[in-house]
């Protein structure tokens, strides 16, 4: 799995293989470099003797070399930011597209089936925290590694006692840092609880600050909330106070270090066997050498999150688009005469759902789905318009099987309203002209008037130009349904689908609308899901159903003769 | 203390400053300590150049190795006292850093509690509980560095500077024009990418709103075949973040190399001038050493207050972004108005009652007037848009009025608490929303001193009994969040028990019974008829059926008074009730 996933990276990295090399090669440049600078200023020292024992013509010379690699270094330095941070954005920028577009073709199945957090944290915390975490991460965990074995180089080629007792004495301060943060560990798990729990508490409340007022219930709120934040205090100082115990224990064994060198560096001295300038690198060496140490430990445990961002990440790219097996096409323009052929659906394999349904429609009739909740109503929908495919038996337009044709052909075929209300943000004008991206204003006005959504639109402080926040802002719930429907009514394909269309309006309103409705369904074969009975008994076809199955079928007075459940479910509204 | 708030004053605005050290001033012991004790732990450190010099100068130039080991024990004595130091620091920052957020975000929780709806309508939830975790976080985090470091790293840097004019006032001065000159950098780096960040953040946002879209309408935009289209969005803007990102990056990709040009360079100066000074004799090697060590120094703790600023600038938007909470106003209605009335006849009186939401001009409700007494029932029916809610927020006074008079018991509204307005008035609103936590606590809500027989008589009345009876531990059942381990109808029955346990005088069911049947409703209406204290109540519904029993029944539309009247008299006179009625009867049924 790992294996696969470094390997996906790998693939993913290729086209930035150029910039990466690069970018290594200035960073080696620029640890070298960096390295040369404690030598030099050592070498410098060591030509500043005493009274006219200066060296001036050898000052001159480490001068001008320092200063030379004082300017490359920083020159590198910059190179390399600016690749990586190219490296970064742009991988960023290009996985969160590719997943973003895989996202616009999955299966609604997969969407229905996974919480949308979930997605959104993958496309943008994952993308973010992989490409940071990846490059950033590598390249400090190179730097560094470079570093370290460079500064061993360097320390040896001038002395190798002392250079023994730094080597050995810096991973003391790596332990030091383990130690600690193992120690923190239960400490940091237990905030992480109390922040859960608060959290828990503050997001109820909050969503809910209207009812507790409502109620007074505030004193019971905020005391609950102060118990709540009063652990978490707790629990966050003892998290933070241990853990940053860190540095100054590191720092401390650090100055151990550098006491120890001084001391074997000055005898060394004493004895001739290094300059004082020689003395010098060292310490610059030992105070310094310990800090690619702590860089990397941070580094790994980064990397290895990057590289689980990337399986999570990889995991969505890498779910199955829906298929597509296009060998056939409607013919033009569609006559609307729809077939169900036996068809049977499922949404978990073992539950059945759909069994067996048969259903012919004429060109132009008007068909109800009616029954209680769970009947199968919406999973209707979602096979006709392909949301979902049918496990067995088939759904022909005009004799032709909606799994041969295109799921954009077959959509287009079909005008929708839903219950649920969804609105982009962005102007009115702009959510309505989803439909028909080309429509002049005068159409989408004579679309809002025919919706009854026109006088409501008018009266808002910019009208159709109005900006809408996201899911439709501040409309109420009743004003989005008609935006909805005008942006039906703006393209009027030649089948219709009304699942609980008016759910939300009013009935006097929705009474209104149903003219509108009615003068749109004129030769359009159309499905309507309603709660209301009093909006279907027109229909040509009422299917009731329950449990996925079809129990009665027929017109509204042929249904109510029967005398069966639709005929109980109709009088039942009357009773009192 | 002094030179601190000046530094940061330089990047942050002083009302935010303001904020912060309101909170801080409770820790003043830590906040001070604090960084005080990094200054000390610094002091250590500015030592360790000058031993080392002594060491080169006296032990190594004399020969004297006991001197060398006694100044290196010195080294190990300074690191250890600086250990200690720094630990203590550490606390005193952690505390100060921890308690002053928390007290923030008690505060700020206390305070959203009291938001007036209008408040609340402003902002919305979701940002306010980001506000209440995350941004309290990084404000916690950047206190916490703050006091750490923003203190200790000016102090090393101008320590080192005065630590080289002790040793040679001469050489000292490249440290006295170095200094202002990196300071002016990093400001500058600072300043023009901070407001680049802002931009970033909200960019990404953006591009988060895109997704999240996406998810929401994954049908709509299917059926619309709008993909395409989507994609192009979401394209252009992750493009337009990826050149923000990139213009921030050239300029802060700078800072590093400039500064390492700096401090370098300056090394060489010192060397070069070092070099002079020693060979006439002004000056030791190991007084060069120490010279070169303290602008070494310098460098490393630039470095460090360079990561420092930028999680500052984020805990800067944080605080910005949490006063703006702070700043909104708490509830409108918080008046000290006192009511000694007891009930009356007359519980509820509007008289002409215009009503407007506080961000439109429009109103919604024009020219109401009725009058409720004590036992009555009050029907009030219309469509969409009629003002029905708007009617419950201004009898509440969630809301203030925009003209007329409301009375309750006599009083007008205006001039009763928050609190009192609570117990008299029990609103069943639309959406049946309850707490995680037991039945007993949900019912209690609105009157903690209820006893369980209470609560099982408001059972009894909202036709709630069999709910808890079907719960295992009855009335000590547990309640998950949203109250998912129940049913729509189920939670309904139990919010309208909650607002009959605290025996309201005006009982108002907003579209309260949707989710019941036909004939639970007939029964709960014939209950609320019989309540042993007599409220008034008001039952709003969008079904004929719900209110035709009522005493009167209010017909709104377009926010005014289209009727008033029993259901008889309004079949007869109103036309809108009898629209909305043969709606919902068509008129073969009826006669039928």
């Amino acid at each position: 799995m790992k294996d696969q996933t470094l390997k996906r990276i790998g693939k993913m990295l290729v086209p930035y293989l150029p910039y990466i090399l690069l970018s290594l090669l200035c960073a080696a440049v620029t640890v070298i470099l960096t390295l040369e600078i404690p030598i030099l200023t050592g070498r410098g020292i060591d030509c500043i003797v005493g009274v006219h024992q200066v060296d001036f013509d050898g000052l001159i010379v480490v001068i001008r070399t320092m200063s030379a690699v004082i300017f490359l270094t920083a020159l590198f330095q910059w190179l390399m930011n600016r690749i990586n941070n190219y490296i970064t954005y742009s991988l960023t920028m290009e996985l969160r597209q590719a997943a973003f577009s895989k996202l616009l073709h999955l299966p609604v199945a997969h969407v229905d089936g996974h919480s949308h957090g979930d997605y959104v944290s993958r496309i943008i915390s994952d993308a973010d925290s992989f490409s940071d975490g990846l490059l950033l991460g590598f390249s400090q965990l190179f730097t560094g590694v470079l570093t370290i074995l460079g500064t061993i180089v360097f320390m040896l080629r001038i002395n190798v006692q002392i250079s023994l007792v730094v080597i050995v004495l810096t991973p003391i301060s790596l332990l030091v840092a383990k130690f600690i943060s193992s120690r923190t560990y239960r400490m940091f798990k237990q905030q992480a609880m109390d922040r859960g729990d608060l959290t828990e508490l503050a997001s109820e409340r909050i969503e809910q600050q209207k009812l507790v007022r409502a109620f007074h219930y505030t004193d019971v709120t905020k005391e609950a909330f102060t118990r709540k934040n009063d652990a978490l205090r707790e629990s966050s100082l003892k998290a933070t106070f241990y853990s940053s115990l860190t540095n100054p224990s590191t720092r401390f064994v650090n100055s151990l270090i550098y006491g120890v060198v001084c001391y074997f560096g000055a005898t060394i001295v004493m004895g001739g066997g290094i300059t004082v300038g020689q003395l010098s690198s060292f310490l610059g060496y030992a105070s310094q050498y310990s800090k690619p140490f702590n860089e990397i430990t941070g580094v790994i445990t980064e990397m290895q999150n990057a590289i689980a961002c990337a399986a999570r990440l990889f995991e969505l790219m890498d779910a199955e688009a829906e298929l597509e097996t296009i060998d056939a096409s409607l013919p033009q323009p569609i006559q609307g005469r729809m077939s169900i052929q036996d068809v049977a659906f499922s949404y978990v394999p073992d539950q059945p759902l759909l069994r067996g349904l048969n259903l012919e429609v004429q060109p132009g009739q008007k068909i109800a789905i009616v029954g209680p909740t769970g009947a199968g109503k919406t999973t209707m929908i979602n096979l006709l318009m392909r949301f979902y495919d049918v496990d067995a038996g088939a759904i022909c337009i005009d004799g032709i099987n909606i799994n041969h044709i295109s799921r954009e052909e077959l959509r287009r075929q079909f005008g929708m309203v839903l219950q649920e209300t969804w609105l982009q943000e962005g102007t009115i004008l702009e959510n309505l002209r989803m439909a028909k991206p080309d429509a002049t204003l005068e159409e989408v006005v004579e679309a809002c008037k025919a919706s009854h959504a026109h006088s409501f639109i008018k009266k808002l402080p910019n009208g159709y130009e109005t900006y809408l926040g996201g899911d439709g802002g501040s409309l109420s719930q009743g004003q989005k349904q008609l935006l909805c429907i005008a942006r039906v009514m703006l393209n009027l394909p030649p089948m219709l689908i009304l699942d609980e269309a008016t759910s939300s309006i009013d009935t006097r309103t929705e009474m209104k609308i149903q003219e509108a409705f009615a003068r749109m369904m004129e030769g359009r074969t159309t499905f309507v899901v309603a709660h209301r009975l009093s909006t279907i008994v027109n229909s040509d076809i009422i299917l009731y159903m329950e449990h996925g199955q079809v129990l009665e079928q027929g017109s509204h007075e042929a249904l109510l003769q029967k005398n069966g459940r639709y005929a109980a479910l109709y009088y039942s509204q009357f009773k009192i | 203390m002094s030179g601190l708030p000046n530094v940061a004053g330089l990047f942050f605005e002083d009302v935010i400053m303001k904020f912060i050290y309101q909170y801080l001033k409770a820790y003043k012991k830590e906040s001070i300590l604090a960084p005080l004790f990094k200054m000390l732990e610094a002091i250590f450190e500015l030592f360790v150049p000058l031993v080392v010099a002594s060491i080169i100068d006296v032990g190594i130039a004399t020969g004297d190795i006991t001197y060398i080991r006694n100044r290196c024990l010195l080294l190990l004595l300074l690191a250890a006292v600086g250990l200690v130091v720094a630990i203590t620091a550490q606390y005193f920052a952690a505390k100060a850093a921890i308690h002053s957020a928390c007290k923030m975000r008690e505060d700020l929780f206390y305070h959203i509690q009291d938001f007036s709806n209008a408040s609340m309508d402003a902002i919305g939830s979701a940002t306010l509980l980001t506000r209440i975790t995350n941004d309290i976080n990084q404000v916690q985090n950047g206190i916490n560095m703050f006091l750490r470091l923003f203190l200790r790293s000016p102090f090393i840097v101008l320590g080192a500077m005065t630590m080289a004019f002790i040793v040679d006032a001469h050489v000292a001065l490249i440290f006295v024009i170095v200094i202002p000159v990196l300071g002016v950098i990093v400001y500058l780096v600072m300043k023009s990418t901070l407001p680049m960040f802002g931009k970033i953040q909200q960019t990404l946002d953006h591009v988060l709103r895109v997704v999240s879209e996406n998810l929401e309408g994954i049908r709509v935009i299917r059926a619309f075949g709008n993909e395409g289209k989507q994609e192009d969005t979401f394209t252009k803007k992750t493009g337009e973040l990826y050149d923000r990102q990139i213009g921030a990056g050239k300029i802060q990709s700078l800072l590093n190399p400039a500064t390492y040009i700096i401090v370098n360079m300056a090394v060489v100066w010192i060397l070069w001038m070092s070099g002079l000074r020693v060979d006439s004799g002004q000056l030791t090697t190991g007084a060069v050493v120490a010279l070169v060590n303290y602008m070494s120094q310098i460098l490393v703790e630039l470095i460090k207050l360079a990561n420092l600023i930028v999680l500052l600038t984020r805990a800067y938007s944080s605080v910005t972004r949490i006063q703006e909470v702070m700043d909104m106003p708490a509830d409108e209605r918080l008046h000290d108005g006192i009511l000694t009335k007891t009930l009356g006849q007359e519980v509820l009186s509007l008289v002409d009652v215009d009503f407007a939401y506080p961000d439109t001009v429009e109103n919604v409700l024009h020219h109401i007037s009725f009058h409720l007494k004590s036992g009555e029932v009050l029907g009030v029916i219309g469509g969409t848009g009629s003002g029905k809610s708007s009617l419950v927020h201004a009898i509440c006074h969630d809301y203030d009025i925009a003209g007329g008079q409301i009375r309750l018991v006599g009083e007008d509204v205006r001039g009763i608490s928050d609190e009192q307005i609570s117990k008299l008035v029990g609103v069943v609103p639309q959406h049946a929303e309850v707490f995680a936590g037991t039945i007993a606590e949900n019912l209690r809500v609105g009157n903690g001193d209820a006893s369980d027989e209470e609560l099982w008589d408001a059972l009894d009345a909202a036709c709630a009994r069999e709910v808890v009876e079907s719960k295992a531990g009855g009335l000590a059942a547990s309640v998950v969040k949203g109250g998912r381990n129940f049913s729509g109808g189920q939670r309904q029955r139990l919010t309208i028990a909650r607002a009959l346990t605290k025996h309201p005088w005006i009982l108002i069911l907003d579209d309260s019974a949707s989710a019941l049947d036909l004939a639970t409703e007939a029964r709960l209406r014939n209950n609320i008829q019989h309540l042993s204290w007599k409220p008034a109540t008001i039952i709003i519904s969008q079904r004929a059926s719900s209110v035709r029993d009522a005493d009167r029944i209010l017909v709104l539309e377009n926010g005014e008074m289209a009727g008033l009247g029993t259901h008889e008299e309004l079949m007869r006179d109103c036309e809108v009730y009898q629209e909305i009625y043969y709606s919902q009867f068509p008129r073969e049924e009826v006669g039928a």
